[in-house]
């Protein structure tokens, strides 16, 4: 069993991914037998080039994206460069779990409530500063170029981000390299960019691509945020797949094709920007500016970014609670005249059944993606093989449309089953992730002692190593269920409408415009995995309250 | 009881690090000393069947008579103690010393308490290894060691990290409560190697000054 595990997860990340692509790649050139295209054809690109959105779509993937990306990381770096090793620092990284766990959804949705024109930021500022009694007629919210959807990407990306620059500064060595720099004079940040960034960069290089990829082609965040008319491709591609028209699968399949070649043109581009600015790093390190000067306006610079995504989260989801139980609420009125569970109660039938299934599909994602990980770790896979990022290279809108035709044809569509697959496909890169560092860090020798007192390999995994991992284990879990609860577009094609789950129901509330039905089911999507992540904390130390030596871990 | 390596052979990348030819008998205590990087964990490593894969082994291992070069660690019954005690976290003192007794012995609880007594730690069983001091960790790790009945003692620097005073009480301690066991002491610790009272060698087998 244990043997099988590491082929068993190479392919489940391949296939899908291979599968899907097929299944795309047809289409897109006229092949598809069950809707008349029985010939390769040219014609779906020409009608895809016809449309007359496209330059503008295309352009919105780009610029959105490599936006995000570039805003992410620079925030993410300057906040590592200017605050590691002060209590500042201890004091957000320790809120970056929950964070992470929030779906991308939920907090697009609070910073829409946030910034839309009858948002808090402005009933906060009216009328006395602006002078408006009515919501003011601005597209602030869905701007034509992208910039809400800019910031609700920053706002989900710089928390991963800065988790896994976490992770790989203690492989780079970070404290003894910074020492040696402060000793020789450097500031803060200049020394930080000189001899940390270098190693903690090729350590988070795939995170950063995946940031891209993401960014580049999500749809979820840019049905909330992202400009409509026209919409980003990943989105017009959606809307063409499940057209009521057939037809138009013909030019989706091109489309979700130009997306990925979108997004390995972008991959390109940054992999020559990371050539060119090490080259030039390289001068620039070795000149020996000390930079000193830099630290005071830099800690300021990144401290604002900063405080900006814990205000717009924690207000975001403030408003999302508060809508979710407002009565009447005037503008430009801070708060509500009246508050109710009226639409939690019409809603509460539904909002269990959602509920269940979502913390059902996520609870047995997250816990096959357990046994899988544990498995091709024991199986004495050192390095987790750079495959694991396959599924979040590849865009969604790239490889899940033919994926769901495939399972149309297998007869699997709209399954809960098929449905459970596809989620694990996201779940287990993730649960992998977060499970390979603490399973490297343990102490093998615990391992070889339990061995010399004549426990087995399954005595020594089962009795020893799994017990004194038990924190890591429970965290694992968490980040799988909180990523299985924030699937969108896996959830809507392999579900094929049959299959309803929390963030389905919310993200299809996004045009409707009703604040408060929105604000019930975003709470409902941010709370089971918040819910689960608490446990996942509150559960070990309840179990190792009595072993102190267990805290370590 | 004796241990017999024959004709062992460690190499390092095709380099040769060990060579010994000898047999330790029950009750005798073998010192290999040398210092660190010559390879003497990488011995201890070899003869309890943990050895990386970047070195290989030739020659036997022999215990008791039993050719036990190819076996598994869990089944070679080769007692192993490192400088650190790494006692479980997540098991109390007693169980601790439970995962060493084998599992269908008789009166399992009575001879739990009995090591209890023996490390001077009468009743407390149910303490978090967390909270003992380092001399009683040492002590808690050594006896669990001998529950689990080994036919040989390996020890890989084991009282270096205790402090003076201490290190000639469990020093003194080991050696009364390994008697009759052959045992394997790796050091660079000249006391050490004079307590043990033994033959003092080099990993190439030759005498140590």
């Amino acid at each position: 069993m244990i043997r099988a595990a590491p082929g068993l997860v190479v392919a489940l990340m391949a296939l899908p991914v291979a599968a899907g692509l097929a299944g795309v790649v047809l289409p897109a050139f006229g092949y598809f037998p069950a809707l008349g295209g029985t010939a390769f054809a040219l014609a779906p690109w020409r009608a895809l080039l016809d449309w007359p959105g496209i330059g503008a779509s295309v352009r919105l993937s780009l610029v959105t994206g490599l936006a995000a990306t570039i805003l992410s990381l620079a925030i993410t770096l300057l906040i590592v460069a200017a605050w590691q090793g002060t209590r500042s620092f201890r004091v957000v990284t320790s809120l970056l779990a929950p964070l992470l766990s929030l779906p991308h959804a939920a907090a697009a949705f609070g910073l829409a409530f946030l910034i839309a024109p009858s948002g808090w930021f402005a009933r906060a500022i009216s009328p006395w500063a602006t002078g408006w009694q009515r919501p003011p007629d601005l597209l602030i919210v869905n701007d034509p170029s992208g910039l809400a959807l800019i910031a609700g990407l920053v706002m989900k990306e710089v928390p991963f981000l800065l988790l896994m620059t976490l992770a790989a500064l203690g492989q780079a060595d970070s404290a003894r390299r910074m020492a040696v720099a402060r000793s020789l004079g450097y500031g803060r940040v200049t020394g930080w960019v000189k001899t940390v960034l270098p190693a903690v960069y090729t350590q988070i290089r795939l995170p950063v691509f995946a940031v891209l990829a993401y960014s580049m082609s999500v749809v979820d965040v840019a049905l909330i945020l992202g400009p409509t008319r026209p919409p980003t491709l990943a989105v017009q591609v959606l809307d063409w797949m499940t057209a009521p028209d057939l037809s138009l699968r013909f030019m989706a399949s091109a489309g979700a094709l130009l997306q990925l070649l979108l997004v390995l043109a972008a991959l390109g581009a940054w992999l020559l920007a990371e050539r060119l600015i090490a080259a030039r790093g390289r001068i620039w390190a070795a000149g020996g500016g000390r930079g000193q000067a830099l630290d005071a306006p830099l800690r300021i610079a990144s401290a604002l970014p900063m405080a900006l995504i814990g205000l717009g989260v924690g207000a975001g989801l403030a408003g999302l609670a508060l809508w979710s139980v407002a009565g009447l609420w005037r503008f430009p009125d801070l708060l509500p005249q009246s508050f109710g569970w009226r639409v939690w109660a019409d809603q509460s039938a539904q909002l269990w059944r959602l509920a269940g299934t979502s913390a059902g599909l996520a609870a047995a994602s997250a816990l096959i993606a357990l046994g899988l990980t544990i498995g091709y770790l024991q199986a004495g896979a050192s390095r987790l093989l750079g495959i694991i990022y396959l599924p979040l290279l590849v865009p969604q809108i790239a490889f899940l449309p033919g994926l769901s035709a495939f399972a149309l044809w297998l007869g699997l569509d709209g399954s809960w089953g098929a449905v459970l697959a596809v989620h694990l496909v996201f779940v287990l890169p993730y649960v992998a992730l977060s499970l390979s560092d603490p399973w490297r860090a343990w102490d093998a020798r615990a391992g070889l002692t339990a061995a010399s007192l004549g426990a087995g390999p399954w005595r020594v995994l089962l009795t020893v190593r799994l017990p004194m991992l038990l924190r890591a284990l429970f965290i694992a879990f968490a980040v799988g269920f909180a990523t299985s609860i924030a699937q969108y577009l896996p959830t809507l094609l392999i579900g094929a409408g049959r299959v309803g789950t929390v963030t389905t129901e919310a993200v299809a509330l996004a045009a409707s415009g009703n604040r408060r039905l929105i604000g019930v089911w975003a709470v409902v999507q941010m709370a089971l995995p918040m819910l689960v992540f608490a446990l996942a904390l509150a559960a070990p130390a309840l179990v190792a309250r009595r072993r102190s030596g267990l805290k370590v871990t | 009881m004796s241990l017999r390596l024959d004709d062992l052979r460690i190499l390092r990348d095709g380099a040769p690090m060990v060579s010994l030819d000898l047999t330790v008998a029950a009750g005798e205590v073998l010192t290999i000393m040398g210092p660190s990087g010559c390879g003497k964990s990488t011995l201890l490593a070899a003869i309890v069947g943990a050895l990386p894969p970047a070195f290989t082994l030739s020659g036997r291992i022999w215990l008791d008579g039993r050719d036990v070069t190819h076996l598994p660690t869990h089944r070679r019954q080769m007692g192993l103690l490192f400088q650190d005690d790494i006692l479980f976290p997540h098991l109390s003192v007693a169980g601790n010393l439970g995962f060493g007794l084998s599992r269908d012995t008789p009166d399992r609880a009575a001879r739990i308490e009995d090591a209890l007594g023996k490390a001077g730690l009468g009743g407390m069983g149910t303490r978090d290894p967390a909270t003992l001091s380092g001399g009683q960790r040492a002590r808690v790790a050594l006896m669990r060691t001998l529950l689990s009945a080994p036919r040989a003692l390996l020890l890989d620097e084991p009282f270096s990290k205790l402090d003076a005073a201490l290190r000639d009480q469990m020093r003194a301690f080991t050696f009364e409560q390994a008697k009759g066991l052959p045992t394997i002491l790796v050091t660079h610790d000249q006391d050490d190697a004079k307590a043990a009272q033994g033959p003092i060698l080099t990993v190439t087998g030759a005498p140590a000054a």
